[in-house]
């Protein structure tokens, strides 16, 4: 019983969170100097002009019933249409989603394969050598930019040894394999940070995992250190782990959208730029609310997953920010 | 030894912005081409760029945008923050739920997405970033502040100010707030070394400083590219993004464990 109370209570506490991220959102987009309509038409249009399409846009309306109205069709999927390509934003959010999504996945998939090994490996070396080369190596990964691991990352596998693209995009007609190449340096540019990251916590979460006693039981009944380590230890430290995943999805959100200038990939974020840069009202709305919504939602599951793998947590674990 | 290693390496970091805003070695707002591209000499430490610029000059230039963008948005984030998760507390039950929840709904907006939005406002630039980055921090330590602030609000102490007749508010002014001071400091480290690695990736994509604004991260946009001709211009700000942060953070780590107070039943 109490399982559904907690399940419905985290649905509601997402929705109230999703509706009041889009309340931002659309009080962003209506104080923004400029009225839609007089920029749509031009700047020669006539009061009349801009009063019908002011009228035809639903603008003449209440601030709430435009917002009901805006929140109704964002749930159906209608996000308008942008002004400069003239096709519904839905159809670009998702031609770009295409790319920008498979680029989040393989970059977490990247990050975490990194990370797994080196914090389990830290975590069982504690304060060993070992253990002071990964947290050095984690540091330093923290602390590179992206971008200019992006740009580092062209000069050497692209420019001087010329085995990887430099940027662009072939699309996914041209193939699996050529899509992902295009993807590869991008992904680990993104993946860095988080790795380092990760390797932190897979590394404290495991040591700290392994000062229990469940862990000194399960060896004194004969587990091999090793199995020790992955039976138990390991096990018990999936909880933090999925959260830090969750919270730093921002960021790889934000990264993604850096990223994809760096490598001029045709992903959600060059197509938020061309909408700052054209004033296309309807395209910055759209790709801000899809890459809101999906930070917000990723963090609630991630969260959920967490909960579900270690039922004593309760309080929140306080923010871990990074870049 | 951390501590002091952090702390100069940060302060020559610091030392050279303020310097930069007054004087650069050679200038950095005009294009000498007889001078373009030149390799490192006594003239010029570190070469020059594609307009013959001081590249030494450009850093330090750089490093007044890209650290003062950082501290200011660091600022805005612990004072506007804190306060905020205190008096959350300090109120309780509705009061801190409010705070608690629109936290929730700021954390979901990274900075780079506040600055797309404000950029359509407004047009792009450094205050701009500032802001946007300042926003993002809030929630972070409203949510830190009032993490760490609820259980002294139940200590004895606490209660002691209550008898004394002491409102919510001032306990936490008077009682509470010095207790959190070190976690939030520490917290700040570490954000200020997000904010110039945000500031660098909005520089960076266009969002945040314009020409002639130099910033590092608008440097690294320019010298994209030049890589395959040039590319130490694309190195040395990279090198001094990555130097700042890593002291930063460094000197963050070091305080954390200096402030920590149950390090001193160890000694």
């Amino acid at each position: 019983m109490w399982r559904l109370k907690a399940f419905l209570k985290r649905v509601g506490v997402l929705a109230a969170t999703l509706i009041g991220a889009s309340l931002l959102i659309f009080l962003a987009m209506n104080v923004l100097p400029g009225d839609p309509a007089e920029v749509l038409l031009g700047m020669n249009a006539s009061p009349e002009a801009i009063a019908s399409l002011r009228a035809e846009m639903g603008l003449d309306r209440s601030l709430p019933l435009q917002f009901a109205d805006f929140v109704g069709r964002a749930l159906v999927g209608d996000f308008g249409v942008s002004a400069t390509y003239g096709v519904p934003v839905i159809d670009l959010l998702a031609e770009r989603a295409s790319v920008s999504v498979p680029l989040a996945v393989l970059s977490v998939v990247l990050s975490v394969m990194f990370a797994l090994p080196a914090g389990l490996y830290a975590a069982t070396r504690r304060g060993r050598p070992a253990d002071r080369a990964v947290e050095i190596g984690a540091q330093v990964g923290l602390s590179i930019p992206n971008v200019w691991l992006g740009l580092m990352l062209v000069f050497v596998f692209a420019v001087t040894l010329k085995i990887a693209p430099a940027g662009g995009f072939p699309g996914w007609g041209a193939g699996v394999l050529p899509a992902l190449g295009a993807l590869l340096l991008p992904a680990v540019s993104l993946a860095a940070p988080q790795a380092a990251i990760l390797t932190r916590i897979v590394r404290a979460a495991v040591a700290e995992a392994m000062d229990e006693d469940y862990v000194a039981l399960a060896r004194a009944k004969g587990l091999s250190h090793a199995q020790a380590v992955r039976r138990h230890a390991l096990a018990n430290a999936w909880s933090p782990i999925v959260t830090i995943i969750g919270l730093q999805f921002g960021f790889l959100v934000a990264g993604a959208i850096v990223i994809e200038t760096v490598f001029s990939l045709p992903g959600l974020g060059r197509l938020l730029f061309q909408g700052v840069a054209q004033r296309d009202l309807a395209v910055v709305q759209g790709v801000v609310l899809v890459l809101v919504a999906t930070v917000i939602v990723v963090n609630s599951l991630c969260d959920a997953v967490a909960d579900w793998r270690d039922p004593r947590r309760r309080a929140a674990i306080p923010p871990l920010a990074s870049p | 030894m951390r501590l002091w290693w952090s702390a100069l390496v940060l302060a020559v970091l610091l030392i050279g912005a303020l310097v930069a805003a007054f004087w650069t070695p050679h200038a950095i707002d005009g294009v000498a081409i007889a001078n373009r591209f030149a390799s490192p000499s006594r003239q010029f430490p570190l070469g020059t760029d594609q307009y013959g610029r001081d590249t030494l000059s450009m850093l330090m230039a750089g490093g007044a945008t890209s650290l003062g963008v950082a501290a200011a948005a660091t600022i805005i984030g612990v004072g506007a923050g804190s306060v905020l998760g205190l008096m959350g507390v300090a109120f309780g039950g509705l009061g801190d739920g409010a705070v608690m929840r629109i936290s929730d709904v700021v954390f979901a907006f990274p900075a780079l997405i506040v600055a797309a939005l404000l950029a359509t406002a407004f047009g792009p630039g450094s205050i701009n970033a500032v802001i946007a980055i300042g926003i993002f921090n809030i929630p972070v330590f409203a949510r830190l502040s009032a993490a760490s602030a609820r259980r002294y609000f139940q200590l004895e102490f606490a209660d002691a100010a209550r008898l004394a007749g002491k409102s919510e508010v001032r306990i936490a002014a008077e009682h509470v707030a010095p207790n959190i001071a070190p976690i939030i400091a520490t917290q700040a480290a570490t954000q200020f070394a997000v904010a110039i690695l945000a500031e660098a990736g909005l520089s960076y994509v266009g969002l945040g400083a314009q020409p002639p604004q130099v910033s590092w991260g608008r440097m690294l946009a320019e010298s994209q590219t030049l890589v395959p001709i040039a590319p130490q211009l694309a190195i040395w700000p990279g090198i001094a993004i990555t130097i700042s942060v890593f002291a930063v953070t460094a000197f963050g780590e070091t305080l954390r464990v200096r402030l920590d107070p149950r390090r001193t039943f160890e000694a």
